[in-house]
């Protein structure tokens, strides 16, 4: 067996260490995020003003409906399993993770899926243009050609998101030190083992749900034609089947990133492990008996309107839970602010208010107004970005000393905090304002009423675009000429496995099993 | 309101001044901050719900976030303190599972009570049909014989920036729909291609309207006044330019106007019969196409490559005029190409395929009578 990393491009091709698939699947994801970023900056532009000026409506769908594919599928889930292959291993104590070939095809996939996906802009009659929910009939009967080629790419995400669940929980059931019981793992750890199952139960659901469209265009069924005895609304019903455990899928291991800072920087331990572990299982099941709940207005019936607002409703005392549990962390520690933990504070705040919102859209009468406006909109970024975003970048400062043996510059990455936590509220708080008063979702134009804040809205967004070009400059500049650190124990309050192995990591930790107390 | 049209300069500038709470604009802009409370029952009540929610969520928000704002000035490393050591209370734990739940049960009653109100759509005094298509609305006053199209009224040289934009710009119809005040109205929608759905904030009313299946609401206006709504379910490329305007009239107005619709309705079927010169079919057709057709088709008749095939030179267009009548009336089943025969009339019809088959350089020189659309839609 080698004993360090291959050479040259080779090393990333045929790698099977988990670390250097973390890495690729850490980069892949930052592209994404470049990528799916400059379509919002696309659609943030055209909305500047009323009227169309830079795009054609046509475009402006697909870029909508790109943004959140590239976001969700491209930048968002890949950037947390990269964590997990770097930091799985390291915080139970294996060696590396249990199917390392399957590890490496599971990251190859992707790039050639969103190369596939990114294609279609360039086709005749365009790419997708039927938002990233990707409603029948407008993404079957009426989808441009390009509708094949996008159904290709999600069954390829799918395999690898499927392969890559897999991975994780054969790693974390059979490969754990010996004494890293369950109820010892970092939370991180156990998030990421329920969202691995959370994947496994869903991803073939998608899977499905993209078949039976494949079928729809190609070979004559009619699974969401009303014409031909089928039914649009199942198309929902099978796609939110997937679409909320799915939003989960993004936020647990986000929360089991905060699990791990919070308490870091409160030189305190977790307060209320094992609640959280229930909490998280509790989100997890009650993840898949409220998909309806982005169909309050479809024409359910009344039972069905009611019994999705009350387990809807349910939802939010485990989140709370888990809201407490980190502010309890912090009561009575000794907190100090550095970047991780920055991100991590304003993750809290700004996660909450996405919670309550989402309170606020579980109540079906009201969200007869909410739906389909800017408010959801606002709702899920704040879940979305300053949930899972804003909890990878705190991830990425928090490990990185660890992962490339050098130390950010702390000034650096405040200015990165300071410049995307204001960007971000400037961006998403005022959409809130825009639902509320009326403006739909996925709209290339508006009515003049609106034009006020989303002008606000566009310049955030643009400030908050360019604080994700500091962010690079910094990760860049850290690998490359950071000041080195060698403590093993990089943070003062740390705890944890990954904590006790040299800094930087070496390229095969763990050899022999760590003991744990 | 603002003067909405300067150069983004000068916007950005007022929107900064707006954002500094100008005193006059104060109340303009306070208005763009909240959901408006509406003129049915309903929507006042969800309006209601809304504001409980959103305090009892602001109630929440001060506790937590005050608990956390003091932990990070008080208990700062900076400052000295020294952590604690405790991580677990059950009865704290307890406390902060049940409370919410409690909350939320508190919460569920009166949301429980409006849905049942809003899902109640016995008992209406009249019945209007919604058919969405792309990108417009068909409003059918069930019983009474009237039904029209309600298309935007915005000119595309507003949305394009050669023209100063209008008050209502993007919500504004060449049809609205009008409804007596204070009678119950019972919507019942559909759609003819993909799904829609038919918003209108200020009723309290947002339902999908979906192909192949008819959805149900209602609303009990009780101010007379014109009321402004939106196409909610993205549709394709004319989401945003798909509008709703709703005119709500005392009863007596309101007979008088059906009444007059039913007469408009008998007159322009009385057209059919008669023959039009080249010249009136050609201006007529030229309207129709713009409103009905450029959208997909563009006003110049090119299409967009892909999507919409072209007039201009369209074999069926300056084919057999049989093929040609075909497609318009019937639509092209699993495209965009809807059947216009039901939205149309014979006139509009004629008008409109004389006007293809000649403008664009098409030049067939065909010229088709509300009469042949007539014999064409019998013969079938
Ligand atoms: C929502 C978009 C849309 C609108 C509005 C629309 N069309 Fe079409 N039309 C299409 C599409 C798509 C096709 C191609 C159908 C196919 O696949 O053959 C088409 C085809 C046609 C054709 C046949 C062209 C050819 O060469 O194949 C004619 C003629 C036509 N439309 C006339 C009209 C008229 C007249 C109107 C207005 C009254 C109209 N269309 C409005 C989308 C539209
Ligand atoms: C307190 C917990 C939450 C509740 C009660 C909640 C509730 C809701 C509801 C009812 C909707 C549908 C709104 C509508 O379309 O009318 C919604 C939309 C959405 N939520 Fe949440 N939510 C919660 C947390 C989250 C989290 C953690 C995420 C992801 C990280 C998330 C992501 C989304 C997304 C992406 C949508 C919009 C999907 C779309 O239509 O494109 N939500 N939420
Ligand atoms: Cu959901
Ligand atoms: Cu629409």
């Amino acid at each position: 067996m080698a004993h360090g990393p291959a050479k040259g491009i080779k090393r990333w091709l045929f790698t099977t260490n988990h670390k250097d698939i973390g890495t690729l699947y850490l980069w892949f994801s930052f592209a994404m995020f470049l990528v799916g970023g400059l379509f919002a900056m696309i659609i943030r532009a055209e909305l500047f003003q009323p009227g169309m000026q830079l795009v054609t409506p046509e475009f402006f769908n697909q870029m909508t409906t790109m943004h959140g594919l590239v976001m969700v599928f491209g930048a968002i889930m890949p950037a947390f399993v990269g964590l997990a292959n770097w930091m799985i291993p390291l915080m139970i104590g294996a060696p590396d993770m249990a199917l390392p070939r399957m590890n490496n095809l599971s990251f190859w996939i992707l790039p050639f899926a969103f190369l596939i996906l990114v294609a279609t802009l360039f086709m005749e009659g365009g790419g997708p243009n039927f938002g990233w929910t990707f409603y029948a009939p407008l993404s079957t009967t009426y989808a441009p050609d390009s509708v094949n080629y996008f159904i290709f790419a999600i069954h390829l995400m799918g395999a690898s998101s499927i392969m890559g669940a897999i991975n994780i929980i054969a790693t974390v059931l059979n490969m754990r030190a010996p004494g890293m019981t369950l109820m010892k793992m970092p939370l991180f750890v156990w998030t990421w083992l329920i969202t691995a199952f959370l994947l496994l139960a869903v991803m073939p659901v998608l899977a499905g749900a993209v078949t039976m469209m494949l079928m729809d265009i190609n070979f004559g069924t009619s699974f969401f034609d009303a014409a031909g005895g089928g039914d649009p609304v199942l198309f929902q019903h099978i796609f939110w089947f997937f679409g909320h455990p799915e939003v989960y899928i993004i936020i647990l291991p986000a929360f089991g990133v905060i699990s791990a800072i919070i308490p870091t920087f409160s030189r305190k331990p977790l307060f209320g492990y094992s609640s959280m572990v229930y909490a998280t299982a509790a989100i997890a099941f009650l993840s898949f008996i409220v998909w309806a709940h982005h169909m309050f207005t479809v024409g359910m019936p009344l039972a069905g309107e009611l019994y999705f607002m009350y387990a809807t409703m349910l939802i939010a005392v485990p989140t709370g839970v888990k809201v407490f549990n980190w502010i309890t962390t912090m009561f009575r520690g000794a907190i100090s602010f550095e970047t991780p933990m920055l991100f991590a504070i304003a993750f809290v705040i700004l996660f909450t208010i996405g919670g309550f919102t989402g309170l606020m859209l579980a109540i079906a009468p009201s969200d007869i107004q909410y739906h389909d406006s800017y408010f959801v909109v606002a709702h899920f970024h704040y879940v979305m970005v300053a949930g899972a975003v804003f909890s990878g970048t705190a991830a990425v400062y928090y490990w990185l000393p660890k992962w490339c043996g050098r130390m950010y510059n702390e000034t650096m990455g405040k200015l990165h905090f300071w410049i995307a936590f204001i960007g971000f509220n400037i961006a998403f708080f005022p959409q809130h304002f825009l639902g509320l008063a009326g403006m739909p979702r996925r709209y290339a134009d508006y009515a003049l009423q609106f034009a006020d804040w989303n002008m606000v809205s566009s310049i955030g967004a643009f400030i908050y675009g360019a604080a994700q070009i500091l962010f690079l400059y910094n990760v860049i500049a850290t690998i490359v000429a950071g000041k080195p650190v060698k403590e093993a124990k990089v943070w003062e309050g740390a705890e944890g496995l990954e904590w006790t192995v040299p800094t930087p990591a070496p390229y095969h930790t763990f050899a022999t099993p760590p003991a744990v107390k | 309101m603002i003067a909405k049209d300067e150069q983004p300069r000068a916007r950005l500038l007022l929107s900064l001044l707006t954002l500094a709470a100008s005193v006059p604009a104060l109340a303009d802009w306070r208005e763009t901050l909240n959901m408006p409370v509406g003129v049915t029952e309903v929507s006042r009540e969800i309006h209601a719900l809304h504001m409980t929610i959103f305090w009892i969520c602001v109630a929440i928000g001060v506790v937590v976030f005050s608990v956390m704002i003091y932990s990070l000035i008080a208990h700062r490393k900076s400052r000295g303190h020294q952590a604690a050591h405790f991580h677990e209370s059950t009865a704290v734990e307890i406390a902060w599972t049940v409370v919410p739940a409690l909350i939320l049960i508190a919460m569920a009653v009166p949301a429980t009570k409006a849905m049942i109100k809003l899902y109640d759509t016995s008992d209406a005094d009249l019945d209007v049909l919604v058919t969405g298509y792309q990108w417009k609305w068909q409003y059918e006053y069930l019983g009474h014989g009237v039904s029209f199209m309600s298309e935007l009224a915005t000119p595309e040289s507003q949305i394009y920036g050669a023209e100063e934009k209008s008050e209502h710009y993007l919500q504004e119809v060449n049809n609205p729909l009008v409804i007596p005040v204070g009678a119950k109205v019972r919507f019942l929608l559909t759609a003819k291609d993909v799904i829609h759905a038919w918003w209108v904030p200020a009723f309290g009313v947002k339902k999908d309207a979906i192909p192949g299946f008819v959805n149900e609401t209602w609303a009990r206006v009780e101010v007379p006044g014109t009321y402004r709504g939106e196409c909610a379910e993205l549709c394709g490329r004319g989401h945003a330019f798909m509008p709703i305007v709703v005119k709500a009239v005392p009863q007596a107005e309101f007979d008088q106007w059906l009444a007059a619709k039913k007469r408009e309705a008998e007159e322009l079927k009385a057209l059919t019969a008669k023959t039009f010169t080249m010249e009136e079919l050609m201006a007529r057709g030229e309207e129709v196409y713009n409103r009905s057709c450029a959208a997909c088709h563009q006003v110049n008749g090119e299409g967009i490559p892909g999507i919409f095939p072209p007039m201009k030179g369209s074999t069926i267009a300056t084919g057999p005029l049989s093929g040609h009548l075909d497609i318009v009336v019937n639509g092209k089943p699993g495209t965009a190409m809807q059947a216009f025969g039901q939205q149309l009339s014979e006139v509009d019809l004629a008008a409109v395929i004389t006007y293809e088959r000649n403008a664009f350089g098409n030049d067939t020189g065909d010229v088709v009578q509300p009469l042949d659309v007539y014999n064409f839609k019998q013969g079938q």
